[in-house]
Parts: structure tokens; sequence; C-alpha cells
């Protein structure tokens, strides 16, 4: 029997399109428990490889025989080589191209919407960790808003619609996934903003990305206007997009909010994430749709692949959205929060540019699911 | 600590950092111990995983120089 390559984007595909798909994952249990690959269709064995090293007799029955195999690894090397002795036992099976680390990088470009004068807006969709970065395209010009490290992709997407990267922006200091907006702005040569509040300790150059800060996009109407919209972090900012999308960042999810506890200062913060949420963007118009920098669960995902919805929607239907009592806001995120995304310090040390850590590094300290919400 | 043996697993990806070590520990006696040189940096949740299933004692372990280190006590 034969063992074939699946690489991330047929397993996103089929995640997209809701297929049937048996994973056996061969990673310990620990690492299955804390982050695995999700899907409304997916069903799931975890038996580490090392148990397995003697055969695989033992499981045989615990595989089905109408569905679609994926052994599941680190990085490959042991769903290789479960993969071989399963196709020995005369299975049909396939292995995670990459394993994790390539799930964990690879990035799903979906249109989002077409905007004035032939614009266009992209949200890239990470979704073995739930980051979602855009890109808006107008008039042979690219802004990119919270791109991941996986720069190529960004080049090489925009090379492919004809437009040159201008502007590069964070919505905020990231904290649970390295920031590729320092090495795609030496890339391509496009300016980076990064809120100031945020960049106390930068060690690098930037734009300071101020409140009402209006920069354009090609030269047509499409406008990317700065919202200063602090409690996540304290420079915290979204941006409302060709008047219509309302790009949230880390402060407000489809079905959960920002967390205001990642730089430490969780008490400091409460006031602003609430002011922000109850304040700032009450005033803004309820037919805004929300697009923001993660997705916590694969059920956030639309059918058509994208991470969205309508303020108004939210407001009504977002449970960190509809907490009447203060004392109660504030408890909730910040008691029993959720474990902290893994080497979140090291992380933003690196995209303070205070440490250069090499790429295998890189991807190690981005293992694992974003955790930037409370629910 | 007094090794019985060392494994010189440096340069491995996974799975061959316990595929060797799993060969090993079958040739030593209860009690021996056998020391791990690793860089790959999953050896190290997976060998502490492995040696509490195989009954096998991790007694200690440390990074030096990007290398990880075991000392890994048979059962």
């Amino acid at each position: 029997m034969t063992v074939n390559p699946m690489t991330a984007q047929e397993v996103t595909e089929k995640i997209l399109n809701n297929d049937q798909l048996f994973i056996l994952d061969v990673r310990n249990e620990d690492a299955f428990q804390d982050w695995k690959i999700e899907g409304k269709g997916i069903t799931y064995l975890n038996i580490p490889y090392f148990d397995l090293l003697d055969g695989v007799e033992e499981i045989l029955d615990q595989l089905p025989s109408d569905q679609d195999i994926l052994v599941v690894c680190a990085k490959e090397g042991s769903s290789i080589m479960v993969a071989d002795m399963l196709s020995e036992e005369g299975r049909d099976v396939s292995y995670l191209q990459g394993g994790m680390k390539a799930w964990s990088e690879y990035l799903q470009p979906v249109k989002v919407a077409d905007l004035n004068d032939g614009g266009e807006l992209y949200q890239f969709v990470r979704i073995g960790k739930g980051c979602l970065s855009y890109m808006v395209i107008s008039n042979s010009e690219a802004a990119i808003i919270d791109a991941t490290r996986m720069t190529d992709a960004y080049v090489a997407f925009a090379e492919n619609k004809g437009a040159k990267v201008v502007h590069i922006f964070d919505t905020h200091l990231h904290a649970d996934h390295i920031s590729g907006g320092r090495k795609l702005a030496a890339q391509t040569g496009a300016t980076y903003w990064l809120p100031p509040k945020d960049a106390d300790e930068v060690t690098f150059d930037y734009a300071p990305l101020e409140d009402q800060e209006i920069v354009k996009v090609g030269d047509t109407k499409i406008t990317i206007h700065a919202l200063y919209s602090p409690g996540h972090t304290i420079g915290s900012t979204s941006f409302v997009i060709d008047e219509q999308y309302l790009l949230s960042g880390d402060i407000l999810f489809i079905d959960s909010i920002g967390r205001p506890d990642l730089a430490g200062k969780a008490e400091d913060w409460v006031q602003d994430l609430r002011d922000t949420l109850y304040t700032r963007y009450k005033e803004l118009s309820d037919e805004l749709i929300v697009l923001p920098a993660h997705f916590m669960t694969i059920d956030e995902l639309n059918d058509d692949g994208t991470v969205s919805e309508r303020l108004d929607t939210l407001f009504k239907n977002n449970h960190g959205l509809n907490i009447e009592n203060e004392e109660e806001f504030r408890k909730m995120v910040t008691e029993n929060l959720p474990p902290q995304p893994n080497a979140y310090q090291e992380i933003r040390e690196m995209n303070m540019g205070k440490i250069n850590p090499s790429d295998e590094d890189q991807r190690e300290m981005e293992i694992g699911p974003n955790r930037c919400a409370v629910r | 600590m007094n090794s019985t043996k060392v494994l010189d697993a440096k340069g491995l990806a996974c799975p061959m950092p316990i595929v060797k070590t799993k060969k090993e520990m079958k040739e030593l006696e209860t009690g021996d111990i056998l020391e791990i040189h690793a860089t790959d940096k999953g050896a190290k949740s997976d060998l502490a995983a492995w040696a509490k299933s195989g009954g096998h004692e991790l007694l200690k372990d440390e990074e030096e120089d990007d290398v990880l280190k075991f000392w890994l006590q048979k059962g």
C-alpha cells in the first residue's frame, strides 16, 4: 500500500469543506492535549509513536476503513515511520508533510470583500494557530496588517496581484506570535507602523501610529483609519478600512474578548479594555464588519472560510460585551484566565527587537494555540 | 553521575533518538544508567513520556550548549 504526503493546504481544504478525516496523532499525550488539528469532520486517535516502535498490529482495528487516515507528528519523521508501518500492514494512509510545524505556519488567503474602485481585502487565515492577518490592495499598492513571520507568503501574494507593499501595520505588540512586520518592511521597503505606547522598548525605527491617523492605499478612496483602543495592550489600535471593516486586533473576537494580562498589567488595563469595548466601540457604526486578529475555535470560521461578523451581532451575542456589572467584568478578565501562550515573554522581546533567535528557535517559540482571549 | 553507557544521538531527528534509546536500554541490566546526548528539542518531552510508559526512571536532564543530556535508569 502507498504512503502519501498530505500538505497543510490540502488538510485546510478538507476542513473548510467539512470533509471526514481520521487523524492518528503520534505525538506525546501532553502535546496532543495542548494543541491539535481541529475541524468539524475530524476524528482522532492519539497514540505516541514511541508506543508503536514494536509494531502497529494492536491499533489496526481502531482505524476506520471508510475514511482518509492522516498520521500526524511534530515534524513529520515519526509520522512517516508509523505510516510506513501501517502501509506494510496493508493500510492506505497519508502523513502530514512537515508535521505540526508546517501546520502552524500555513497561511490560507481568503477574500473578504471587494472595496471601492477595484480594491480588495484579504484575510490570511493561519489555521493551525488561529492567527488572522490582512492585506488591503488598491491601485497596485498593498497594505498588510498583523503580518506573521511567514513573510514570503505575503510578498508572493502581493506580487501575484501586481501590487507593491507600501504600508505594514501591527495593531499592537504581539505576545502569542512573532510579528513579520519588521522583516517584511526590510524585504519590501514599506513603512512599518506601530502604536507608540506599545513601542517604548523597541530597538528599531518605526512610524508611530497615532489615534485618528489616516493612511491611504493606492490613490483611490480606500483609507485605513486608526482608532486608539487600549486594553489588550496599552497601545492596542483598531482600524476602520474603507469605512466598512473594523479590524479589532486582539481587543474583540467573534466569541470572546481580549485578555489584558499578557504584558503583566491586567489590573491596570482592565478599565481601558472596558472603555474600549463598552464605550469606544459602541460609538462606531453598527454595520461595521468586525475582522479580528485571532479565532479560538474552528466553529468561528464562516462557510466561506473567513472569520468575520457584524458589530451589532457581536454586541448582541458575544458574552464579553454583555456584562453589565463592572466588577464582574474585572473578575472575568483578570481571574481564572487560560494559560498564557507558549514562550510569550520571549515572543514579546523578539517583537521589540531585543533578541534574535534562529529560525528553528522561532518555530519552537510559536508552538501551540494563540490563547489571547477570555470567554 | 555514573553512566553505564553513553548514547550519542546528536543531530538525529525524531523518532531516531527514541528508537536508539530503546535499543540501547534493551542491552542494559535493571538499575543501569544510560546517558543520552541529543539535539532534537522534541526529545525532552518524548523521552520523559516514553520512560514513564516503559517503567524507566529519568534521573536527571540538563541542557549544555544546545545539547540536551539525559540520564535514564533502566527499570
